[in-house]
């Protein structure tokens, strides 16, 4: 139902759609205000996305569809829903996930692992890439600071994402050739980069993927730096390293090995050959030393060098006894090498406890398991050497503290607890340095500890053409900070070569949002295979083994998702259109309006809040009624079948719990009634039942069903008849039965009995509810609220805020159904435009139509379009047979099928197929024309075809809807339903509509508070108003009354609102005045008012009708009314309570719904419950110690009414309810008048004597028969006028340029006529901003020559259009004035009539085409 | 509302069963058609007034010309109903559809054919 609209604001050129966006703040005043609108990333080009599909197909990320309420899985690019408006897809990201924002290189991790989920190992390898260009080697030495963040790690441990990668790797390695990232083109510029270590050689990649000459100069005889120098060999296997390093080398990057920087070449030689920009990625390859006595002795070594000559293969004498002095890292490798290569007995001393110790905890385990004894808290005093100075072991001290209170490092020693420890060798293994042999001399900055010094973002040094990175200016540190100190690098230097901005944009704020854990299951960590530590001594081989596929594959299952979007970009390589960009920001936008109108909706109260009642989250077969619709949609998660989710079994019993979230202060806060929930569980259950296949037992559990809208209650009745029980209870609790998964219902039934009952199903009614979001919103616009956070609004300007300019509509406005919603919505928009009246047409576009083509001389050429509409017609109707079988019909030159034909991006692809096969006919193969024949009407005019050149054939409501069952016989009809349209459109002519002016002046009838502020409205947007009122006085019913339940006065309302009506200088009031003629169609209406008893009747001419004729009280027949003084209505009580007060008042009893709900009058008149809660609060009020007592068959306060019913009871109100079988009865006894009703709580009968008996009368139609028989409008059986489309069109009468609005279109409270009536003149604005209008086509047409005047036509029209010529002496049809009925071509003996685009060939070609393919 | 109906059943949209003349539900008999039958609003509630009412009496010539040539009446007639009786409409075109079914096929259908 939505559709149409949804497609007709996408598509309107004066609506600007911002989707995604929030408002930040509201500045100015009424008139003039700037808005500021924050625009958030969609990461989906509306303008470019066709809306295909395609990046769904590929995306590996599936999460919660929203859409579904979460019953569903959908991808992470996504649209919400078919026919949503935009229709591009959108790209759901929670920040960037923990993983991805906390790696040093940014590598898309969440994104590898989801691709290794999807079975893609190379596309998340190429990945992997795109940001690093170690996976094996960070695969192996990775120090992995992402598991850290990682929010598995919350949860049980973290995700094995190095390993992860790590498998990768070894997938491609297994398979022998690497897959080369695609290197740009070719650049002249020449780069040199000094050092081949992992920052150097990353620098490297990214220079020579952008297309740069790159030489990298290694000292070393070896490539790698300390990847192959640094960390041993049985932890990177050293042919895995030169497996990467030759990749670098394939993309172009020539690495000279055995150059030492500063000997062999300088930055001066680099420049005089050419090169433009140097990066010195040196590392740190010196050791440090300890400071102490005899360390220059033999037997002492560095670590660092110690390790290097071990991985070159040099010779190294190493003793039996080793003594390692350090914690860290290195010092660890130094242990573990040190035992490879004999050593007996290593021991590591380190000043740091062994909870402070630097080295990573995996490495000291890694020593443990390897024998290597580690002591803590010792710092070195003095070596032991023997008399060849060789050392022979060290004195220690004990260390205290190694660090200050500013957590610097300060060691402590306690000098006097020294302990010896004797060993043949002793590696110093405390820092590294720079190796500054041969820098000096060249420029070269240095910093104070004696690093490279370069600027901290773009690494520029204090030369401008070199740059540095890695170890050497960032001081040790692991693989991966180097990989990103090198791409940090490579884009600076890139810039520098193309004189850019090297700062700009270089500081991203990398942002995650942790997911929500609640209800997760846990899963371990699958553990990674190692080698035996008995297998490692004296050998070099890999300690890890990494991970199988099957180990990876239910490793990777483990990530949870954390930013939604992997960003594995697979969608940006999908999108033909490149439409994808994930590097869209967030955009502020300042707008200048001159009003606002709120309508943030609400959402569905969350009954988790409630688990111990109703056990929602822990049931899956208790769902609330937003799932449910969801289950009952064929969209939705079971394609409309009716089944419970967790076992697919169909429910046999289905309980709806109502009032959930509402109507409840002690549980969820929530005291209003949300207005709705009784009509969508009444509908709900009775979809359901036409879904189920045999019995199904829908039961409501309600406190009272309030079915109070325009012909609710008729629907109500419906319900009942068809077998829906109604349970008067609300709820105890639910309990699930665990062996079946039945829920076990708690309650207490009328009589007081605790009652158990299972059900299938349970549905919880849930309410509506103000987000806190809209709350944080209103506070920041300074929007006052509601307690329970609703637009806080006065009674008489119901939909206006506390600041002056802001208007609010739908749900915020108050809780309500789709009708008054729309009604509020048009309100709103009447009010908004009186601010913006002098700027009418100002800042608006116009559509410029091309011209028509003239295709009166061409042959037929038909394109079809076949429609699915999702499955609504596919799951049924083999669409693409229809389509094929199209193609080969007569006139037919093309045919296609579309999923939703009605979309906006297939109305393109119907411009383009026009276009492109020269189409002059159009057949549309859907649904049904009345709701989507316009809109495709406008999709032909805009290609420059006549609309009337169209058709369509309806096979959804006409077929696939109701032949569901047959898919071959639905298929037969669609093919027969096609070729007749196909038949018809051949025979459709180009037809032209009259275009006619618009007369700019409105006539109001009915001056009640409904019609003042229809004229109002009206008047303020500059509309030349007659108001025209029966009686002698404006006011209308309204003066009778006197306040509302608010407490507002109503006649101080009426009489300032009467002022201002008749002071408004737009506005002609005429009164006593009586319509004795109309005529005429929209834009141009005549209707003749005698004003008086006599006097000359004035021919008023306008553009627009507004309908506001009113109601009346019932006066009823019933409980002795008219018949005991005492016995009385709601207006006459009010009456009475303002001119008397109440103290003379002792017992008063109200009987509720007299004269409505009942066979007379079958409605429920809506607006009594209300009164006699504000009556008896007023009596309560007056006098306290008056008992009132409230007989009702259901107490309807709904909305916010619902708080005066609760303050009711606490002030001691008594309401007694009563069943429609057994009413009270009212009798005239000697002590007084009494009242007998059988009170069900009791279960007895009472008898109340009272002084009053107050009949809650209904509201009875106005007598309209004469008027409507005059202006030919539609009345439904209780008098009340009927709206041209319940929801879509609520104040629109069905003849166009009438409108309908107050108690002349059914029952309602004050404010809600007020709305009405502004909605009522929006809806007439409309029409008059416009200067002329379009009529119908569709008129017939004499053929003068042919007619014989024998005026069969003319006695026939119902209308009496026709006329007879006299002068010409023709019949004549004005086609401004013909309704397109066609009664007189039927007539017409001679057929000289014909009725445009319904000519008689044009139905007979349809018949003939039915009938030919079925009898051949 | 999707209430299943017999999928026999084809309609041919027209402004106002007023619109109906006599030579269509001729026309589709002539061709073959079993059954013909005009929906229209409820009698008293047409949207052009009494379009409705001329239909009925089209239809009952209608019956009377095919009882002269020697065909059942009962291939056509006449229905009325609001625009929100969905169920009606759904029981009339199986009541039409099982009505037409106990008369069997149109015996012009075989000419038609052969024509």
């Amino acid at each position: 139902m939505i559709s149409p609209k949804l497609v007709e604001v996408g598509r309107h050129t004066n609506i600007d759609l911002l989707t995604n966006s929030e408002l930040i703040d509201l500045k100015g005043e009424p008139g003039n205000f700037t808005a500021t609108v924050r625009r958030n990333p969609r990461y989906v080009d509306l303008a470019k996305c066709t809306s295909c599909g395609e990046c769904t197909k590929v995306c590996p990320i599936e999460t919660t569809n929203t859409y579904d309420e979460g019953l569903s899985q959908r991808k992470a690019i996504y649209k919400h829903y078919a026919q949503a408006m935009p229709g591009a897809y959108a790209i759901n990201k929670r920040g960037t996930a923990p993983c991805k924002a906390t790696c040093p290189a940014h590598v898309s991790i969440q994104g590898y692992i989801a691709l290794i989920n999807a079975g893609k190992y190379q596309e998340a390898l190429e990945l992997f890439r795109e940001e690093h260009p170690f996976p094996a080697v960070c695969g192996r030495v990775c120090h992995h600071p992402c598991e850290k963040m990682c929010t598995r790690s919350d949860l049980d441990q973290p995700l094995a994402i190095r390993e992860l990668h790590r498998f990768l790797a070894d997938v491609e390695r297994s398979r022998g050739e690497p897959a080369i990232p695609a290197a740009g083109a070719p650049r002249p510029e020449k780069v040199a980069v000094i050092g081949s270590g992992p920052a150097g050689l990353t620098a490297a990649y990214y220079l020579a993927k952008q297309g740069y000459q790159v030489t990298v100069f290694e000292k070393l005889p070896v490539a790698g730096g300390m990847m192959a120098v640094g960390i041993p060999a049985y932890r990177l296997p050293r042919d895995i390293l030169n497996f990467e390093i030759e990749v670098i080398r394939k993309m172009g990057v020539a690495i000279q090995t055995g150059v030492t920087f500063g000997q062999d070449i300088t930055l001066d030689s680099l420049k005089a050959d050419g090169f433009k920009a140097v990066f010195l990625g040196i590392g740190l390859h010196g050791g440090r030393r300890l400071g102490v006595e005899n360390e220059d002795a033999a037997g002492v070594l560095q670590g660092v060098e110690f390790l290097r000559d071990a991985a070159l293969g040099r010779k190294i004498e190493i003793g039996q006894d080793v003594l390692v002095v350090g914690g860290g890292n290195v010092a660890v490798d130094v242990a573990l090498t040190a035992k490879r290569l004999g050593a007996k007995n290593v021991t590591m001393v380190c000043l740091e406890r062994r909870e402070e110790m630097p080295a990573w905890a995996h490495e000291i385990q890694e020593a443990l398991e390897s024998d290597i004894t580690i002591v803590n808290s010792f710092g070195p005093k003095a070596f032991f050497i023997d008399k060849r100075r060789r050392v022979s072991g060290l004195e220690f001290k004990t260390c205290t503290a190694v660090f200050d209170e500013n957590k610097r490092f300060n060691p402590q020693y306690d000098e006097s607890a020294c302990t010896p420890m004797f060993a043949d060798t002793i590696i110093i293994s405390i820092g590294q340095s720079t190796d500054r042999a041969h820098l000096d001399g060249q420029g070269i900055a240095f910093s104070r500890v004696g690093g490279l010094q370069a600027d901290s973002v773009t690494l520029q040094t204090n030369l401008e053409w070199v740059f540095a990175g890695g170890d050497a200016f960032h001081g040790p540190k692991s693989v991966v900070e180097a990989v990103a100190s090198g791409k940090e690098a490579a884009e600076s230097i890139h810039r520098y070569i193309n004189g850019l901005d090297l700062r700009a944009g270089r500081q991203k704020e990398w942002e995650h949002v942790k997911p929500d854990l609640a209800g997760e299951p846990l899963h371990s960590r699958v553990t990674v295979r190692c080698l035996d530590p008995a297998a490692r001594e004296c050998n070099f081989l890999e300690v890890s083994f990494g991970y199988d596929e099957k180990e990876a594959r239910l490793e990777s299952q483990r990530c949870l998702r954390c930013g939604i979007c992997s960003e594995c970009y697979q969608c940006v390589k999908a999108c033909l259109a490149k439409a994808v960009d994930h590097t869209q920001q967030p955009e502020t936008l300042e707008i200048q309006v001159g009003s606002l109108i709120l309508c943030p909706g609400s959402e569905p109260f969350d009954p988790s809040r409630l688990e111990n009642i109703y056990h929602y989250n822990s049931s899956p077969n208790v769902v609330t009624s937003l799932e449910f619709e969801r289950i009952l949609s064929a969209t939705g998660p079971t394609m409309g079948h009716l089944k419970r989710l967790a076992d697919d079994t169909e429910p046999k019993r289905i309980a709806w719990l109502q009032c959930v979230g509402s109507r409840d202060n002690n549980q969820c806060g929530n005291s209003y009634c949300s207005s709705v929930c009784c009509m969508y569980a009444l509908k709900d259950a009775m979809i359901a039942k036409e879904h189920a296949h045999g019995d199904l037992e829908c039961t409501i559990f309600n406190m009272d069903i309030r079915s109070f809208g325009k012909d609710y209650e008729k629907y109500y009745l419906r319900a009942v008849k068809d077998g829906i029980r109604f349970v008067r209870s609300r709820v105890h609790s639910v309990d699930v039965l665990p062996e079946t998964g039945n829920l076990s219902i708690r309650y207490v039934n009328d009589a007081g009995d605790l009652k158990l009952e299972e059900f299938d199903m349970v549905v919880l009614s849930v309410g509506l509810q103000i987000t806190p979001a809209t709350l944080a919103l209103a506070k920041k616009l300074g929007v006052d609220l509601h307690k329970s956070g609703f637009a806080a609004n006065e009674p008489f300007a119901p939909v206006e805020t506390s600041r002056p300019g802001v208007y609010a509509c739908g749900v915020f406005q108050g809780p309500k159904d789709i009708p008054s919603s729309v009604t509020d919505a048009s309100a709103a928009a009447v009010m908004a435009g009186a601010d913006l009246a002098e700027a009418r047409g100002r800042d608006i576009q116009k559509i410029q139509l091309p011209e028509e083509l003239d295709v009166s001389e061409e042959d037929p050429r038909i394109g079809v379009f076949v429609c699915n509409c999702g499955i609504n017609i596919g799951g049924v109707v083999d669409v693409p047979g229809v389509r094929a079988y199209a193609e080969k019909l007569p006139h037919v030159v093309y045919a296609d099928e579309n999923l939703f034909t009605c979309s906006q991006d297939t109305q393109e692809k119907i411009k383009e197929k026009i276009k492109e096969h020269k189409l002059n006919r159009v057949v549309v193969a859907s649904c049904s024309p009345k709701t989507h024949a316009p809109m495709f009407m406008e999709t032909l005019e805009a290609c420059g075809l006549n609309p009337y050149l169209f058709e369509m054939a309806n096979i959804r409501n006409q077929d696939s809807w109701v032949h569901s069952g047959d898919h071959d016989a639905a298929t037969r009809k669609a093919r027969d339903l096609v070729r007749m349209s196909v038949a018809r459109a051949a025979t459709l002519k180009t037809l032209h509509s009259k275009v006619v002016s618009i007369n700019k002046q409105a006539l109001v009838i009915g001056g009640g508070i409904a019609g003042m502020n229809a004229g109002l409205g009206l008047a303020r947007q500059g509309f030349a108003v007659v108001l025209v009122e029966k009686e002698a006085e404006l006011g209308g019913f309204a003066r009778r009354l006197h306040h509302t339940i608010e407490g507002a006065d109503i006649q101080d309302y009426l009489k300032q609102l009467t002022a201002r009506v008749t002071g408004h200088p737009k506005i002609r009031v005429l009164t006593q005045a009586r319509i004795t003629a109309c005529e005429g169609f929209k834009g141009n209406f005549t209707t003749t008012v005698q004003c008086g008893s006599g006097g000359q009747p004035e021919r008023i001419e306008h553009g627009v009708i507004l309908v506001a004729t009113g109601a009346t009280e019932y006066r009823p027949k019933e409980f002795l009314y008219g018949q005991d003084g005492r016995v009385m209505t709601q207006v006459e009580l009010s009456d009475a309570l303002a001119e008397k007060g109440a103290a003379d008042l002792q017992s008063v009893v109200m009987i509720q719904c007299v004269g409505s709900r009942n066979e007379e009058n079958v409605n429920c008149s809506r607006i009594c419950c209300q009164n006699a809660v504000k009556n008896s609060l007023n009596i309560k009020k007056l006098n306290p110690e008056a008992q009132v007592y409230i007989l009702y068959r259901d107490i309807r306060t709904y909305g916010l009414l619902e708080d005066y019913y609760t303050e009711a009871r606490k002030q001691g109100v008594i309401f007694i309810r009563f069943e429609p079988e057994a009413p009270p009865q009212v009798i005239n006894t000697a002590e007084g008048i009494a009242v007998r009703v059988k009170d069900h709580v009791l279960q007895r009968e009472l008898e109340i004597v009272a002084d009053r008996v107050v009949l809650s009368a209904g509201v009875t139609a106005a007598d309209t028969a004469e008027l409507s028989g005059i202006m030919k409008f539609n009345r439904n059986p209780e008098g009340f006028f009927i709206e041209a489309h319940v929801k879509l069109r609520p104040v629109d009468m069905p003849s166009e340029g009438v409108y309908l609005c107050g108690t002349a279109h059914g029952p309602k409270l004050i404010s809600e006529t007020i709305a009405q009536a502004q909605a009522a003149a929006a809806r007439a604005s409309t029409l008059l901003a416009k200067d002329s209008v379009r009529l119908s086509a569709i008129t017939a047409k004499v053929d003068t020559e042919r007619c014989v005047k024998c005026l069969t036509c003319v006695r026939s029209c119902p209308f009496g259009v026709p006329l007879y010529n006299d002068k010409e002496k023709v019949v004549e049809i004005n086609e401004a004035l013909c309704h397109g009925c066609g009664v007189c071509t039927a007539v017409c003996p001679r057929q000289t009539i014909n009725l445009s685009f319904y000519e008689d060939p044009q139905l007979v070609c349809k018949i003939e085409a039915l009938l030919a393919e079925e009898v051949g | 509302m999707r209430l299943n109906y017999p999928s026999n059943v084809k309609i041919i949209l027209v402004p106002c069963t007023g619109k109906v003349d006599v030579i269509h539900m001729l026309t589709a008999i002539q061709k073959g058609a079993d059954g013909v039958y005009c929906v229209g609003c409820l009698e008293g509630a047409c949207h052009y007034n009494q379009g409705n009412l001329r239909c009925r009496e089209r239809v009952n010539h209608v019956r009377s010309l095919l009882q002269e040539v020697g065909l059942e009446p009962e291939r056509v007639r006449m229905y009325n109903l609001s625009s929100g009786e969905g169920p009606t409409f759904a029981a009339y075109a199986k009541e039409m559809t099982e009505n037409i079914q106990k008369l069997g096929p149109n015996p012009l259908k075989k000419k038609a054919g052969v024509a």
